[in-house]
């Protein structure tokens, strides 16, 4: 059946045919017969921009290759790619495990964890998910289902990959065992970037988890003010894990919702309500996932949809990172939840997006009039300074791009060329990339 | 791929030599399209410059173009024109069917042989290059047909009823197509021009709501970017052919030109 998908961000609709196998043998079925515009394997929808679109091709909804086990001797999962990290937390957290890594949104699925290699809180600490995989199944263009091992290129090609390397169709990853499904949080109020920076850096070694929210809309002295989140999970408590949506968006929300005015009203009430300075204790959900909470919150954007931005620089270059929030700031972009986050080392994906340096996330109404220069003008200054911008959440960078962002782009496309030389599986992110 | 925030990166411009087109190719690539494809007739000595008229993203290369020969009025070749165009540069996000001719009436009258000539390239040939690119289109699954229509073809009037019966024709052929694409997720933009002061009609004299090249091309552009069927050059001449429409023939008649 043709349907028309986006990512989570709702641009870009583009029309494919949307299969769904239930196992690795229906997969490799449907990559031999694979159309002239190619195949790709898609989740749960939450990349935003168009990863996991293909345009005028084959599209498998992965969410049919269901089932996973759990070893509690050695703290070791093995899920099918259509496994989501929500369906795993809620049967591993009362048992005493949590995933290795989560994303801000729970509800992504294994596979697509693994082709977008995706990181969260514990980054600084613990890395991304690539970096918990011991081994992975993957359907290659040739119709053959292999079992990688980090020993092999072609592993390193597929974390983070983007699901250009074949589908992924299982993964085996460690989970890290918890004493309760209650984190224990830290709540700090900075007054400006320089504040934000240094409390960050403080408590890399001090909690598994940290995140600061920023307020872009703040200038002046204030610019750069932010409410920094520290955690860890609990010693004791009780383990329970039922998350509850609190509120669903309207099916259709008007354009224009997020503006200037209401975005600012937002953050102050945001960073007001903030305690200066307390310690919380929080369940999982509203820890990691407070946007979980509400359904379909994407559309609350409008029709037009959103863009969201995160670049990585390394760490002795928050000059460029000040300057980017400065403009940010100058300019009044209106970005509702912006997110700054210390990443750690980087995993061994060829296309993985974290590297040790500051991260920044923003999310811009699409509409937002000179939106496209001003995002160039940040991917110029990201790219000196030896940064990027992450591929699962990109919708607008330029081919020309990509090869100075990502180092490991020769490498990954001669792994990738060898594994899949007709170019079987691609993306609308793959073609506009240049990938 | 058109990205989230509308800026193409492939385009087709067929009529390689058009004015109007040309200015549309230079805005797209300053904005950011990096793979341009000119089709036009007997491509000998060095393209035309699609140098950008407005600045350049920061640090971009600057743009691969190619050039291939287009004869508008053999049909048979125009399918072959489109998929070279693949070959060269992959999904097409915008195709520019900007080829046409103007003459005069009093010289059509003279030269009725003439007439279906110039109504061959400015209709009959715009529906072969159009099913083409809407084959193309259709398959990608999108991209957008930017078709050169005019006002001429929006009321045909006598002091120029060829041309503007040729136009009349593939204004109702973009219309139509444009249904046709309706769900494939390719898009037809009809962009309806009034008098343009340009080369084609070097000599005349500009009508009233006359335009430029570039304030064409900078409809043309924005209409792309917001995903319309139509755009009126300048936008009033849409809802005065409105009423045009409704004059009474015994007056529209007498229209001097």
């Amino acid at each position: 059946m043709t349907t028309f998908l986006t990512g989570w961000g709702r641009t870009s609709p583009s029309p494919a045919t949307v299969v769904r196998p239930r196992d690795a043998a229906e997969v490799a079925a449907l990559v031999g017969a694979a159309p002239g515009r190619g195949l790709l394997a898609r989740g749960l929808g939450r990349a935003y921009g168009d990863a996991a679109q293909n345009s005028g091709g084959l599209v498998l909804d992965c969410t049919g290759l269901g089932g996973w086990s759990f070893d509690e001797a050695t703290g070791l999962v093995t899920a099918s790619a259509g496994v989501s990290l929500h369906e795993l937390m809620t049967a591993l957290v009362p048992r005493g495990w949590f995933v290795p890594v989560s994303p801000g949104t729970r509800h992504v699925t294994v596979g697509g964890a693994v082709a977008a290699d995706v990181h969260g809180k514990n980054h600084h600490r613990d890395s991304s998910f690539g970096a918990h995989l011991r081994s992975l199944t993957l359907v290659t263009a040739d119709g053959a289902v292999r079992t990688l091992t980090p020993d092999e290129p072609l592993f390193h090609a597929t974390v983070g990959g983007m699901g250009l390397t074949g589908v992924v169709c299982e993964a085996t990853f460690g989970c890290v065992p918890v004493a309760s499904s209650l984190m224990r949080v830290d709540v700090r109020r900075t007054g400006d970037l320089d504040e934000t920076l240094a409390a960050m850096a403080d408590d890399d070694d001090r909690h598994r988890y940290t995140v600061a929210w920023i307020d872009l809309l703040a200038r002046g002295r204030r610019m750069g003010r932010g409410v920094l989140t520290s955690g860890d999970h609990a010693e004791r408590g009780a383990r329970d894990f039922a998350p509850r949506t609190l509120l669903r968006a309207p099916r259709r929300a008007p354009g224009g919702l997020l503006n200037g005015v209401s975005v600012r009203a937002f953050n102050e009430a945001w960073y007001r309500r903030a305690p200066r300075r307390a310690s919380v204790v929080q369940g999982i959900a509203p820890f990691f996932h407070p946007l979980d909470a509400v359904e379909g919150w994407n559309r609350v954007y409008g029709p037009r949809g959103f863009v969201q931005y995160q670049f990585v620089v390394p760490f002795g270059a928050e000059k460029t990172l000040r300057e980017i929030v400065g403009r940010l700031s100058s300019t009044g972009t209106v970005s509702f939840l912006t997110v700054l986050k210390r990443f750690g080392a980087g995993s061994s994906g060829l296309l993985s997006f974290p590297m040790p340096g500051w991260t920044l996330a923003l999310d811009i109404p699409a509409g937002q009039r000179g939106l496209g220069r001003l995002l160039r003008g940040f991917d110029e200054r990201v790219a000196e300074a030896g940064g990027r911008v992450y591929l699962a959440k990109d919708s607008r960078l330029r081919a020309d791009m990509m090869a100075r962002m990502y180092p490991g782009l020769d490498r990954w496309r001669r792994i990738r060329d060898e594994a899949d030389p007709a170019g079987l599986f691609r993306s609308d992110l793959a073609r506009r990339l240049g990938l | 791929m058109k990205n989230a925030l509308g800026a193409v990166d492939t385009v087709l411009l067929l009529g390689g030599r058009s004015e109007i087109g040309l200015e549309i190719v230079r805005l797209l690539v300053g904005l950011g399209a990096s793979r341009i494809v000119l089709a036009m007739r007997e491509p000998g000595g060095p393209p035309p410059a699609v140098t950008p008229n407005v600045e350049r993203p920061a640090g971009a290369a600057p743009p691969e173009v190619h050039v291939l020969p287009f004869d508008a009025l053999d049909a048979a070749s125009h399918g072959e024109v489109f998929d070279k165009a693949v070959e060269l540069v992959g999904d097409l996000d915008v195709v520019i069917s900007a080829f046409g001719v103007l003459g005069g009436q009093d010289a059509y009258d003279a030269d009725p042989a003439a007439a279906m000539t110039d109504v061959a390239v400015n209709y009959g040939a715009h529906v072969s290059a159009g099913l083409h690119a809407a084959r193309v289109l259709r398959r990608q699954g999108h991209g957008t047909l930017v078709v050169l229509s005019s006002v001429a073809g929006a009321r045909v009037r006598r002091a120029n009823f060829v041309y503007g019966s040729a136009k009349a024709g593939l204004d109702g052929f973009a219309q139509g197509l444009g249904d046709a694409l309706h769900g494939t997720g390719a898009r037809v933009l009809i962009v309806r021009p009034g008098f343009v002061i340009g080369r084609m009609t070097e000599g005349l004299t500009p009508a009233p709501l006359s335009s430029t090249p570039r304030q064409v091309a900078l409809a043309t552009v924005r209409a792309l970017r917001e995903g319309r069927a139509s755009v009126w050059v300048p936008p009033a001449l849409g809802p005065a052919f409105g009423l045009m429409r409704l004059l009474p023939r015994a007056l529209w008649r007498r229209m001097p030109r």
